[in-house]
C-alpha cells in the first residue's frame, strides 16, 4: 500500500477538516462560510479520484475511437452536480452575511448571541 | 463554550473523525483503479445509443437527466432565495448611481481596463454561447457555458460600465429568462412522458454523431440550463452589486 | 411506465418556474389561490399513488432507462405505502401552511411561494426516489429552499443567525452525506439503491462500508436534529414565519427519520444484520438521549415557539427509537407516530401563529391571562398536548402503542421512556394553555429557584435574565449572561409581533391539521396494514427484484394487531396524568415548602445552566458538536460493526 495510491483521498480528508476547523475557529462569517466552501471542495476531490483510470483519457469521444480507456463519466457528472449545489449554497450564505451585518453591524459569530431563552 | 475551549475541543474530535476517515479510505481502491461497472458501461454504450460524443454531458442530461433537472432548481431556488433576502425593506430605498458616487470616493476604472473589458465582452459571449451549444459534442454544456455567459455581466461591472449595465438589463427580463430556462426543462421531461412514456424520455432523432443537431434532445436541454444559469447567475450577481446603492432612511449607505 | 410518481414533483416545479417568470403580473390572491391549488393537487397525486402501492412498489424509470441484466442505467422513482404517504402528508401540511400564510403576511412577493412550492418538490422527490445519489440532490434542494425560507424575516436578526446556523450545520451534514455516497459508489460501482444493496449483500462487510454507513448516517442526523447534531434547531424553527414553521416542524425532522429508514433496510440490511450486538443498541442510546435532552429543554422553555422547537427534536428522538428498534413493528409505529405527531406539532405552531399575531407576543409569562380574548383556541391547544402526550383517539397513540409492541423483550423500558418524554412535551404545552387563557401561575419571572419534584421541569420564569421592561422580581439568581441592551432589544422585537384580527383562513389549518391526527387514529385497521408495509419497507431482497427484475412484490402475511394495541393504555394514562402534574407544578410551584424548593433548586440548578449554556446558537458550537458526534458515533459504530 504506497502512499502515493491513496494521496488523493488523503488531501479529501485533509481539506474537510481543515475546512471544518476554519469554520469552528472564524472571527468573521465571511470567512466561515468560505471555509464551508472549502470543506465542500474535499467531496470534489474524492469523487473525481474515487472516477480516475491510470493512463486514461476523458471520455470523449469526438476526435478518439470509441474504446479508448477513459475515467469515470458518472463521478465527473456526480462533480458537476456538486459544484453548482456548493456555490449556490454559498451565494445563499453570503447573502445571509450581508443582511446579518446590516442588522447588527458586525460579523463576528461570538458578538452575535443568538436568542435563548 | 469559550473560543479556547471550543478549539481544543474541535482539535481533539476531528483527529479521531480524522483517524476514522483515513482507516475507512484506506480501504478504498488505489487512485487510478477504478474499475465499477456503471462507469464502464456507460462508456461502451453511451455514443452508439445517445449520438453524443460527450459522455459526461450524455449522463448529465440524458442517463441521470432527473439530477440535473433538480440541480438546476436548486440553483433556480438559491437566486430566489438571495432575492428574498437582500430585498428592500421598507426604510430602505435604492438611489441612482450617480447621487451614490458624489462625495464617495470611487477609484475610477482607467481607459485601458475599460478598453480592454469590453473588446473581451462580445468574445466571451460568443465562448459561453459555443460551449452552451457544443455540450453533447466536446467538454462543455449548459453550467458551463452559462456561467461563462454571466461573468460576461461581471465583466461589464469591472470595465466600470455598471451604470450602463443597470440601465440596459431590465430587471423583469432576467427574472422572466431564468423562469423559461428552469420551466423548459420541466416542460421537455412532461413532454416526453407524454410523447414516450417516461419523464425526460429523449423523444427527438438522435441525428448524426459528430454534427452539432444530434443526440435527441439533449441540446435543447442544454440551451435551457445554459439561459437559467446565465440569467441566474446574472441576477446573482446584480443582486449583490445592487447592495452597495441601497441607503437607508438617513441617506446613510447602510 | 408509470405515469403518477413523477407528477408531483414536476408539477410544483413547473408553477413555480411560471410564478417567478410571471412575477409582477400575479395578484397576491392569484398566487395564494394557484399555490394551495398546486399543494392540494400533490395530495390528490399522494393519495392515488397510495391507493396504486397497496400491491406493491410502483416503479418508473426515467427517460425509459431500464436496468440491463441487474445493472441500473438511469435514475428511478421507486413509489412505496409509505413513500406514498410521506407524499400525501406533504401535500396536505403544505395546504395548511399556505392557507395560514394567506392572511398571516400583509405583503408578501410571490417569490415566497415559490420557494414553498419548491420545497414541496423537493420533499416529493425525496420519499420517492430509488436513487442515493437522487436522494442528496433532492436533499440540497430542500435545504436551499429551507435556509432561504428561515431567513425570510430579514428584519430579525435573530432570524438571520437562526438560518445562517442552520445553514452552515446542513450544509457541514451534506458534505458528509456526500462523501459517504462517494464512498458507497467506489466499493460498489454503483448508485441505484437496489442495486447497491445486492452488491453490499452478497460481499463481506469492510471498513469501506462501515464509514459509508456512519458518513451518511451522520448526514442525515443532522437533517432530523439528532442528539448533538440538534443545536441548529431550535433558532431556525422558533424564529422562521409561523407557515414555515409549520413545514419545518411536520415535514423536514421526518424527513430525515424516513431516509436512515431507508438507507439502512434497502442499502445496508444486507451486510449490516439487525441482530448484530451492540448496532441497535448504539442507535437506541443516541434516539433515548435526543428524545430525553429534546424533552428537558421544551419545558425550559418560555419562548413558545422555541418550546416547540425543543418538542420537535423530544419527539423525532421518540420516532428514531422506533426505528432504531430494527424490525418491521417498529418501523410501522415509527410512520404512524410520525404522521401523526407531524400533524399535532403542526397544528400547534399554527396555534402559536394565531396567537402571536392576536396577542402580539410570544413570551410565555407576558401572555398570562390575556388568552380570554381568543378562548376558543384553549381546546384545540389541550388536543395538541394531549395528542403529544399520545392520547387516544390520536394517531400518536396507535403509532406509541405499535413501538412498544415492536419492543418486545424490552417494552417495558421503551413504555417508560415514551412516558417522561411525552408527559414532558405535554407538560409544558398544558402550561402555556392554562398560563395563557386561564391566567393561572405567576406572570413575572419567579426568583431563579426551582420548585421541587420528581424531576419535572422547573418553573418557566427562573431561567432568563429579564428583559429590559419586565419587572426582576427581587433579585434572586439573575440567569447569566444573554448580551445586554442589544440583545434585549432584539429578544423584545422577536418576542413582540404586529397585532392583527385572525381570520378563519388561519383557523381552518389548525383544524386540518390537528383534526387530521385525529383521524389517523380512527382508521380501522391502520395499525395493520401499516404493519404490512413496514414489513415490505424492511424486505431488502424484494424491493431489490421488483426495481432491477420487475419482479411482482412478494406477499406479505398480515399480523392482527389491534387487539395488542389496548395494552398501552395504561402508560398512556400515567403520562397525561404526569403531564397534568408537571403543569401544575410549574403553575403553582411557589406553593411548595421552600425547603423543598431551595433542594431542588441546588440539585436541578448547575444542570440547568449548562445545557442551556450549551444551547447558545453559535455557529461554531454546532460545528464542533457535529465534528464530536460524528466521531463518537463513528468510532462506536466502527467498533460494533467489526
Amino acid at each position: 500500500m504506497k502512499l502515493v495510491d491513496y494521496l488523493p483521498y488523503l488531501v479529501a480528508i485533509w481539506l474537510l477538516l481543515i475546512g471544518l476547523y476554519g469554520i469552528v475557529t472564524s472571527r468573521n462569517l465571511i470567512h466561515a462560510v468560505t471555509c464551508l466552501a472549502v470543506a465542500q471542495s474535499s467531496t470534489y476531490v474524492l469523487l473525481l479520484s474515487i472516477g480516475y483510470r491510470r493512463a486514461a483519457t476523458a471520455p470523449i469521444f469526438l476526435d478518439v475511437p470509441l474504446g479508448t480507456r477513459a475515467v469515470d463519466p458518472v463521478v465527473a457528472s456526480l462533480a458537476l452536480t456538486d459544484v453548482v449545489v456548493g456555490s449556490t449554497v454559498t451565494a445563499l450564505l453570503l447573502a445571509l452575511a450581508v443582511q446579518i451585518h446590516k442588522r447588527t453591524r458586525t460579523l463576528d459569530p461570538d458578538q452575535l448571541r443568538s436568542r435563548r431563552d | 463554550m469559550t473560543p479556547s475551549v471550543r478549539r481544543w475541543t474541535f482539535l481533539v474530535a476531528a483527529a479521531a473523525l480524522g483517524g476514522l476517515l483515513v482507516w475507512g479510505m484506506s480501504g478504498l481502491p488505489p487512485f487510478g483503479d477504478y474499475h465499477g461497472v456503471y462507469g464502464l458501461l456507460l462508456n461502451e454504450v453511451a455514443v452508439p445509443e445517445r449520438h453524443a460524443t460527450n459522455v459526461v454531458a450524455a449522463v448529465t442530461f440524458d442517463y441521470r437527466g432527473v439530477d440535473t433537472m433538480i440541480e438546476e432548481f436548486i440553483l433556480f431556488a438559491a437566486v430566489i432565495g438571495v432575492a428574498v433576502l437582500l430585498r428592500n425593506m421598507r426604510f430602505e430605498e435604492e438611489h441612482e448611481p450617480e447621487e451614490q458616487a458624489r462625495g464617495r470616493r470611487v477609484p475610477g476604472t482607467s481607459n485601458a481596463v475599460r478598453v480592454i473589458g469590453l473588446t473581451l465582452l462580445g468574445p466571451i459571449v460568443l465562448y459561453g454561447l459555443y460551449v452552451v451549444a457544443h455540450g453533447h459534442l466536446t467538454p462543455g454544456g449548459g453550467f458551463q457555458g452559462g456561467v461563462v455567459l454571466a461573468t460576461g455581466a461581471l465583466l461589464v461591472y469591472l470595465s466600470g460600465e455598471y451604470v450602463t449595465l443597470r440601465r440596459v438589463r431590465p430587471q423583469a427580463f432576467i427574472d422572466l429568462a431564468e423562469a423559461t430556462g428552469a420551466g423548459s426543462y420541466v416542460v421537455v421531461g412532461l413532454y416526453g412522458l407524454v410523447v414516450a412514456g417516461s419523464f425526460l424520455a429523449n423523444f427527438l432523432p438522435l441525428g448524426k454523431i459528430g454534427t452539432l443537431p444530434s443526440a435527441g434532445t439533449m441540446p435543447i436541454i442544454n440551451l435551457a440550463v445554459g439561459l437559467e444559469v446565465a440569467a441566474g447567475f446574472t441576477l446573482l450577481l446584480s443582486e449583490f452589486l445592487d447592495q452597495t446603492l441601497v441607503l437607508d432612511s438617513t441617506g446613510r449607505r447602510t | 411506465m408509470a405515469v403518477l410518481p413523477a407528477l408531483p414533483v414536476a408539477v410544483p416545479l413547473v408553477v413555480a418556474a411560471v410564478m417567478v417568470g410571471a412575477g409582477p403580473l400575479l395578484r397576491r390572491r392569484v398566487a395564494d389561490t394557484l399555490a394551495v391549488a398546486t399543494a392540494a393537487a400533490v395530495v390528490g397525486i399522494g393519495a392515488a399513488e397510495l391507493a396504486q402501492t397497496l400491491g406493491g412498489p410502483v416503479v418508473t424509470w426515467f427517460g425509459g432507462w431500464t436496468p440491463r441484466s441487474g445493472i441500473a442505467l438511469g435514475v428511478a422513482f421507486v413509489v412505496d405505502p409509505i413513500g406514498a404517504g410521506m407524499v400525501t402528508f406533504a401535500g396536505v401540511l403544505m395546504v395548511a401552511a399556505l392557507t395560514f400564510s394567506w392572511r398571516y403576511f400583509e405583503t408578501v412577493g410571490t417569490l415566497f411561494h415559490a420557494l414553498m412550492l419548491v420545497m414541496l418538490a423537493a420533499v416529493v422527490g425525496f420519499s420517492s426516489t430509488g436513487d442515493l445519489f437522487n436522494m442528496f440532490v433532492f436533499f440540497e434542494l430542500l435545504s436551499v429552499a429551507a435556509f432561504a425560507l428561515a431567513g425570510y424575516k430579514i428584519e430579525d436578526p435573530g432570524s438571520l443567525q437562526g438560518a445562517m446556523n442552520f445553514a452552515v450545520t446542513n450544509s457541514a451534514g451534506a458534505i458528509m452525506l456526500l462523501s459517504g455516497i462517494g464512498l458507497l459508489y467506489a466499493r460498489t460501482g454503483a448508485l441505484n439503491l437496489a442495486q447497491i444493496g445486492t452488491t453490499l449483500a452478497s460481499t463481506a462487510s469492510d471498513r469501506v462500508v462501515t464509514v459509508a454507513l456512519v458518513l451518511i448516517l451522520v448526514g442525515f442526523f443532522v437533517k432530523a436534529a439528532v442528539v448533538p447534531f440538534h443545536f441548529w434547531l431550535a433558532d431556525a424553527y422558533a424564529l422562521a414565519p409561523t407557515p414555515v414553521c409549520v413545514l419545518f416542524a411536520g415535514l423536514l425532522s421526518e424527513l430525515g427519520v424516513y431516509a436512515i429508514a431507508r438507507i439502512y433496510w434497502t442499502v445496508f440490511s444486507g451486510t449490516f444484520d439487525p441482530r448484530t450486538p451492540g448496532f441497535r443498541a448504539a442507535l437506541i442510546a443516541g434516539a433515548t438521549v435526543t428524545a430525553l435532552l429534546g424533552g428537558v429543554m421544551c419545558v425550559l422553555q418560555r419562548h413558545l415557539a422555541r418550546m416547540l422547537a425543543y418538542a420537535t427534536v423530544s419527539h423525532v428522538g421518540l420516532t428514531l427509537f422506533g426505528i432504531a428498534l430494527l424490525e418491521p413493528e417498529g418501523l410501522a409505529g415509527a410512520t404512524l407516530y410520525a404522521a401523526a405527531d407531524g400533524l399535532v406539532k403542526a397544528g400547534l405552531f399554527v396555534m402559536v401563529g394565531i396567537v402571536a399575531h392576536r396577542l402580539g407576543t410570544l413570551d410565555e409569562l407576558e401572555l398570562r391571562g390575556r388568552g380570554r380574548q381568543i378562548w376558543w383556541a384553549a381546546p384545540l391547544f389541550v388536543i395538541g398536548a394531549l395528542g403529544l402526550a399520545g392520547a387516544p383517539p390520536l394517531g400518536t397513540f396507535v403509532g406509541k402503542a405499535l413501538i412498544e409492541e415492536g419492543a418486545k423483550g424490552g417494552r417495558y423500558w421503551t413504555a417508560a421512556l415514551f412516558t417522561v418524554v411525552s408527559a414532558l412535551t405535554a407538560a409544558a404545552v398544558l402550561r402555556v394553555t392554562a398560563r395563557v387563557f386561564a391566567g393561572w401561575g405567576a406572570g413575572e419571572p419567579i426568583t431563579g429557584e426551582v420548585p421541587a419534584g420528581g424531576g419535572v421541569a422547573p418553573a418557566s420564569g427562573g431561567q432568563v435574565a429579564p428583559s429590559a421592561g419586565e419587572a426582576a422580581n427581587g433579585g434572586g439568581e439573575v440567569r447569566s449572561d444573554t448580551g445586554a441592551g442589544h440583545g434585549d432589544e432584539a429578544q423584545e422585537r422577536e418576542l413582540r409581533v404586529a397585532r392583527t384580527k385572525v381570520g378563519p383562513s388561519m383557523v381552518a389549518p389548525a383544524l386540518l391539521l390537528l383534526g387530521g391526527a385525529v383521524a389517523i387514529g380512527l382508521v380501522p385497521g391502520l395499525s395493520d396494514r401499516t404493519v404490512v408495509a413496514a414489513a415490505r419497507f424492511a424486505d431488502r431482497a424484494g424491493y431489490a427484484a421488483t426495481v432491477l427484475g420487475g419482479a411482482a412484490a412478494p406477499a406479505h402475511a398480515e399480523a392482527p394487531t389491534s387487539g395488542r394495541l389496548l395494552e398501552a393504555a395504561p402508560w398512556t394514562a400515567t403520562t397525561v396524568a404526569l403531564a397534568a402534574a408537571g403543569a401544575w407544578l410549574a403553575l403553582f410551584g411557589s406553593r411548595i415548602p421552600r425547603a423543598l424548593r431551595r433542594t431542588g433548586a441546588r440539585l436541578a440548578g448547575p444542570v440547568v445552566r449548562a445545557l442551556e449554556a450549551l444551547h447558545s446558537g453559535n455557529l461554531g458550537d454546532s460545528v464542533t458538536w457535529l465534528t464530536i458526534g460524528s466521531a463518537t458515533f463513528g468510532i462506536v459504530l466502527a467498533a460494533v460493526l467489526r
